[in-house]
């Protein structure tokens, strides 16, 4: 019983290996493809639509994790490179290209590219090296039921938010109303960078790699920076995105800043009540000053393929990708992020990165050094939250951090 | 022992000890005398989906040049070991220049990697070490104290914690220490404090790793405790009971220093493993109120751009630590060793 059992499975998983056999139609003749990658919903449906192209003579495979950017760039040095496709971010492409590991893509964008759209092509030096098929960024996430009870109008600047927060409080609906992903270490960087940018700060002196972050507007980040948290679950040294959200499915906070491409997952209800989805409200990132800019930045995920990867195999990544971003697939996948290829129809879980964006939010910088950048500020902004450093102790803090770390990797002498 | 036979005799342990220890911690010492190469930078024009910006990249071929003609890097000779990441001289002796009492000094001086890390490890070290001796005592003395029929069930539920992998043993506690997991919000409770959480608060962070530490080590030290206790002769047992020795006597001046090697070696042991403390800063997500040697080594070498050098460094002054840690030790047990062979 137990042979026919294991007959009858083998040509049932045979039978479903011919059918998505069968259904692809990539044109790819052979070829190998591996795919390195974050892991969210998104990507996933991108990674799904090139898997579709697998053969008996074309594999492919996937790898998504958290952690890819820890292992891309030894990944990807290897030769013949651990992957053919490295999904990247334009803070995550930078050290690809310092280190030369992703080829440019002119050529295949000229022979398979036609239905991409030019704003879709990133181009360094004039050079097409990624192909960008989504757009994210951080947003403000508000529950309108709540701020109804609290009596306060949906907020649209830092302020209202912080007004709105202590309305919550004093009105004893919520101790700790609100929440960012403000974990130590990278996460806080990012929440420190969204409001220094939408101060109108830059973090180097123009044309050298020397931090200039210990200046106005980075004071008014590090208050602002203060000011919410103060509001925040204590633990808030220890939130990531995940935790973020389950705050928010459960119903704790009422006013938040996540990403955008976890509207949908909080906007679907599968974790939490159709009433706190149902006054779930996506909206850009509050601004902080008169210049009326939503303090987040904007982030574009593309994928790229990698220089010590065969023509072949280059070649077929390239279309298999591609198959991942056809505008049938992004059309039904909408909800999951905000597409920017062809066929992308705006849902309500794009509302906060589409309101940010037009507000004129600044891109993640794409600077060689802004890695080292965001490491100092990650390891030295949780003593200033915990009251163990002065605001200006701290910005000298990150800077001299930033100064040994860029002496060490050769940016500054 | 003729010495050509103790040279055949040993050489295949030390050739793997050259080949496993001696060169890589000799190439690690050699990466922490080196820095990168200068980054050569070129202003160009980038476009994406959001416009285009003028920005920095670096000019591959000609950092690729440097790069071939000397592999590990510039030399920088013991810069490494001086700068802020480590040893911090300079900023030290500015920051004492700067502060107005000694409390003040050491908040500034927390906010150097190096000190802040070792603050941490030594007081991790330091408290967790003897408190897995006493306790790791205590339950063997307890679970040989009990009838037979009871001992193996007692000795595989002691040994749990030790059973579990560091990680995730840390993140399980770390849950459960949560405000809504069972133990934070038990604290919450008997405190009558809505606000406490052992996350948010340095000082219990530490506490909380502490109590980690001795958790997950205790059950090693209870074992070999256990095994030793097996050999305890009974005659100077029954010795000291005829003249009259308590209990606490007879353990006080029998069994402990029947054990004493024992304890010597789990000191030891416990030194070196506590001084590497790395695990449950992770799982307790503790970075911000934590950080240790260890851990400082696994920042520099994750993310965008691996800092070799910095971690080479740490690494280098890891191993210093270890060796400064044990040789107290070492030396007592060298000493006893060199009295009772003669």
């Amino acid at each position: 019983m137990t042979r026919t059992f294991r007959v009858a499975a083998c040509s049932s998983v045979l039978a479903l290996g011919l059918a998505t056999g069968a259904s692809a139609d990539c044109g790819i003749e052979s070829g190998s493809v591996s795919i390195l990658g974050n892991d969210f919903p998104a990507l996933q449906a991108v990674v799904a639509g090139a898997q579709a192209c697998a053969t008996d003579s074309v594999a492919v495979t996937s790898n998504l994790t958290a952690d890819h950017r820890d292992l891309q760039v030894a990944a990807l040095t290897a030769n013949p490179s651990q992957y053919s496709v490295a999904v990247v971010a334009n803070g995550s492409i930078v050290p690809l290209m310092n280190a030369g590991l992703i080829r440019p893509l002119d050529d295949l964008v000229a022979a398979y590219g036609d239905a991409l759209q030019p704003t879709q092509l990133v181009r360094i030096e004039g050079q097409v090296m990624a192909v960008a098929f989504m757009a994210n960024a951080q947003h403000l996430f508000y529950r309108s039921d709540i701020l109804e009870q609290a009596g306060v109008a949906s907020p649209e600047t830092l302020d209202d938010v912080l007004a709105a927060a202590e309305a919550i409080r004093a009105q004893g609906i919520m101790q700790h109303p609100v929440a960012m992903v403000s974990g130590a270490g990278w996460n806080l960087a990012q929440e420190f960078v969204n409001l220094y940018l939408g101060h109108g700060g830059s973090f180097f002196e123009p044309g050298s790699a020397a931090p200039a972050i210990n200046n106005d507007a980075g004071l008014a980040a590090l208050e602002a920076l203060s000011a919410l948290t103060s509001y925040s679950n204590p633990d808030f040294l220890t939130f990531d995105s995940n935790s973020v959200q389950a705050l928010w499915e459960a119903g704790e906070v009422a006013l938040m800043m996540h990403w955008g491409s976890r509207g949908a997952g909080i906007l679907s209800g599968e974790n939490s009540t159709p009433e706190i989805t149902g006054s779930t409200v996506l909206a850009a990132a509050p601004t902080v000053d008169d210049a009326g800019r939503p303090a987040t930045t904007l982030w574009w995920d593309g994928f790229t393929i990698a220089a010590n990867a065969s023509d072949e195999d280059a070649a077929a990544s390239f279309r298999a990708m591609l198959n991942g971003i056809t505008p049938e697939r992004i059309a039904e996948n909408s909800a999951l992020a905000v597409w920017l290829g062809e066929g992308y129809t705006p849902t309500p879980a794009s509302a906060g990165v589409v309101a940010s964006a037009e507000g004129g939010a600044a891109s993640y910088p794409m600077s060689p050094y802004m890695g080292l950048m965001h490491t100092a500020l990650g390891d030295n902004l949780a003593g200033f939250l915990q009251g163990s450093a002065s605001a200006e102790e701290t910005l000298e803090t990150i800077e001299s951090a930033y100064i040994t770390a860029a002496r060490g990797q050769g940016f500054l002498n | 022992m003729k010495h050509r036979t103790f040279f055949w005799f040993i050489l295949p342990s030390a050739a793997a000890m050259i080949l496993f220890i001696a060169l890589p911690v000799g190439s690690v010492f050699l990466q922490s005398l080196h820095i990168e190469h200068e980054q050569v930078l070129r202003t160009v024009e980038n476009c994406g989906p959001f416009g285009c910006t003028e920005e920095t990249v670096v000019d591959r071929a000609a950092t690729e040049e440097l790069r071939a003609a000397q592999p590990l890097g510039r030399f920088a000779g013991l810069s490494n070991y001086t700068d802020r990441n480590h040893l911090a001289f300079a900023e030290l002796s500015r920051m004492w220049e700067r502060s107005d009492s000694f409390a003040d000094f050491t908040r500034r001086a927390m906010t150097l990697p190096f000190w802040r890390a070792m603050a941490f490890t030594l007081t991790f070290t330091f408290a967790v070490t003897p408190l897995v001796l006493t306790l790791g005592l205590a339950i063997a003395l307890g679970v040989n104290s009990l009838p037979r029929v009871f001992r193996g069930p007692t000795i595989f539920v002691s040994l749990l914690p030790m059973i579990v992998t560091p990680l995730i043993g840390s993140l399980v506690l770390y849950w459960m220490v949560d405000s809504r997991g069972v133990l934070g919000a038990f604290l919450q409770t008997v405190t009558n404090d809505p606000n406490l959480s052992l996350r948010a608060s340095p000082t219990l962070t530490w506490i909380m790793l502490i109590v980690y530490g001795v958790w997950s080590s205790a059950p090693f030290a209870f074992i070999v405790f256990y095994a030793g206790l097996q050999t305890v002769p009974e005659e100077p047992l029954e010795a000291a009971m005829i003249d009259g020795a308590n209990r606490w006597q007879r353990i006080r001046y029998v069994v402990i220093p029947h054990l004493m090697p024992l304890a010597i070696f789990i000191t030891l042991m416990q030194l070196m493993d506590n001084f590497r403390v790395f695990e449950p800063i992770v799982g307790f997500q503790a970075q911000a109120s934590a950080t240790s040697l260890s851990y400082n080594i696994f920042n520099y070498l994750r993310g965008d751009a691996a800092q070799f050098g910095a971690a080479a460094t740490t690494s280098m002054l890891t191993i210093f630590g270890v060796v400064v840690l044990l040789t107290p030790v070492l030396i007592r047990t060298w000493r006893d060793f060199n009295r009772k062979g003669h």
